[in-house]
C-alpha cells in the first residue's frame, strides 16, 4: 500500500519548525527568547528556522523595542495554521495506514 | 519516514502546545495543605466566636455576643473584625508560601519555567479580580458592612480563579465557579460566613488538591 507522503508538507520536515509552528497555534504571539528557552535550541539555529518559516508566509515577524532591547515577536498567519493542520492530517492518516498494514 | 517518527513529532507537538501555553506546574498537594490551613484558622475563629474564653488569654475580651454582632449581623464592633481578619490573612500568607513553594518544586521536575511568559499571564489575570475585590472589601470594612467579608472574599477569588484557568489545568475554572456559587449562597445567608469560608476555602480546597494530586501530580 503507498502511504501518501508526499502530502506531507516539507517545510515541516524539521522537526523544530514543526515545534515552532505547534507553539505558534495556541498562542497568538510569541517572542523570540521564550521560544528559545521553551524549545532548547541556539539563537542561530532558531533564526534560521524562523526565516524559513517566513519565507513561506506561514509566520509573520512583528519586530517592537521594549525601552531599548528589541523585543521580536512571531504570529503564525492563516496560510501556516492551514498548512499545519493539513500536516497533522497527514501524519494522522500515515499512522492509520501502518495500522492497517 | 518511520512510524517512530511520526510518533515523536505527534508527542512533541502535544507537550509543546500544552507548555507554552498551560502552566502545568501548579501542584495538587498545595492546594490540600492550602485548604487544611483555612480548616485551621476556620476552627480557630469557631473557637474565639462560640467559646468565651478566660480573661487571660483575651486581652481584647472578644466574647461570642460582641463577635457574632460585630462580624455577622453587620454590627459595628470593628476590633472584633479586624481580628478574624488577621487569622484570614495568616492563612493567606501560609497558603502562597506553601504553593510557591511546592510549585517551584514541580516546575524544576516538569522541566517548566516557574517565571515565565505563561505564570506571568496566570498571575495577571488572577490579579485583576483578586485586587480589585480585595480593595472593595477593604473600602466596606471601613465603612462597617462586616458582612461583605465572607460573600466577597468568596466571589472575588472564585473570579480570579475562573479568570486564570485559561493558562492552567480547567479543573481550576471548576474549583472558581464553586466558589462564586457559595459565595452568592453566603450572599442570602449572614451569620453563617464563617461556615461557607470553611466550605469555600478549607473543603473546597482539600478537594480540588486531592483531585490534581491524583492525576497530575504522580
Amino acid at each position: 500500500m503507498k502511504v501518501p507522503f508526499e502530502k506531507l508538507d516539507k517545510a515541516f520536515e524539521n522537526r523544530l519548525r514543526l515545534q515552532i509552528m505547534s507553539v505558534l497555534m495556541v498562542n497568538d504571539r510569541y517572542d523570540f527568547n521564550s521560544l528559545k528557552d521553551l524549545l532548547e535550541t541556539t539563537d542561530g539555529n532558531l533564526a534560521s528556522h524562523l526565516k524559513g518559516l517566513e519565507k513561506e508566509e506561514y509566520i509573520v515577524v512583528h519586530k517592537a523595542f521594549l525601552g531599548r532591547k528589541p523585543n521580536t515577536t512571531y504570529e503564525a498567519t492563516e496560510k501556516g495554521k492551514e498548512a499545519f493542520r493539513q500536516h497533522l492530517d497527514a501524519l494522522e492518516k500515515l499512522i492509520k495506514q501502518q495500522k492497517v498494514n | 519516514m518511520e512510524e517512530k517518527n511520526i510518533h515523536d513529532d505527534l508527542a512533541a507537538i502535544r507537550s509543546l502546545m500544552e507548555r507554552s501555553s498551560k502552566f502545568i506546574s501548579l501542584s495538587g498537594l498545595s492546594g490540600i495543605l492550602a485548604g487544611a490551613y483555612a480548616l485551621i484558622g476556620a476552627a480557630v475563629a469557631y473557637y474565639f466566636l462560640y467559646f468565651d474564653l478566660p480573661d487571660e488569654l483575651n486581652p481584647y475580651a472578644i466574647t461570642r455576643s460582641t463577635v457574632v454582632k460585630g462580624l455577622f449581623y453587620g454590627g459595628d464592633d470593628g476590633q472584633l473584625a479586624l481580628f478574624l481578619l488577621l487569622i484570614a490573612v495568616i492563612v493567606f500568607i501560609a497558603s502562597v508560601v506553601t504553593g510557591i513553594f511546592l510549585t517551584i518544586r514541580k516546575a524544576r521536575r516538569k522541566n517548566q519555567a516557574v517565571w515565565g511568559r505563561i505564570s506571568r499571564s496566570l498571575l495577571f489575570y488572577m490579579a485583576v479580580p483578586l485586587v480589585s475585590g480585595g480593595i472593595l472589601i477593604v473600602i466596606l470594612l471601613l465603612r462597617g458592612h462586616y458582612g461583605i467579608i465572607a460573600p466577597a472574599s468568596l466571589i472575588f477569588y472564585g473570579l480570579s480563579l475562573v479568570s486564570a484557568s485559561n493558562f492552567t489545568f480547567t479543573l481550576v475554572k471548576y474549583l472558581g465557579l464553586c466558589e462564586i456559587a457559595l459565595g452568592l449562597i453566603a450572599a442570602c445567608l449572614p451569620g453563617y460566613g464563617l461556615l461557607f469560608w470553611a466550605i469555600g476555602f478549607g473543603v473546597l480546597h482539600i478537594i480540588y488538591g486531592s483531585m490534581m494530586y491524583l492525576r497530575y501530580d504522580r
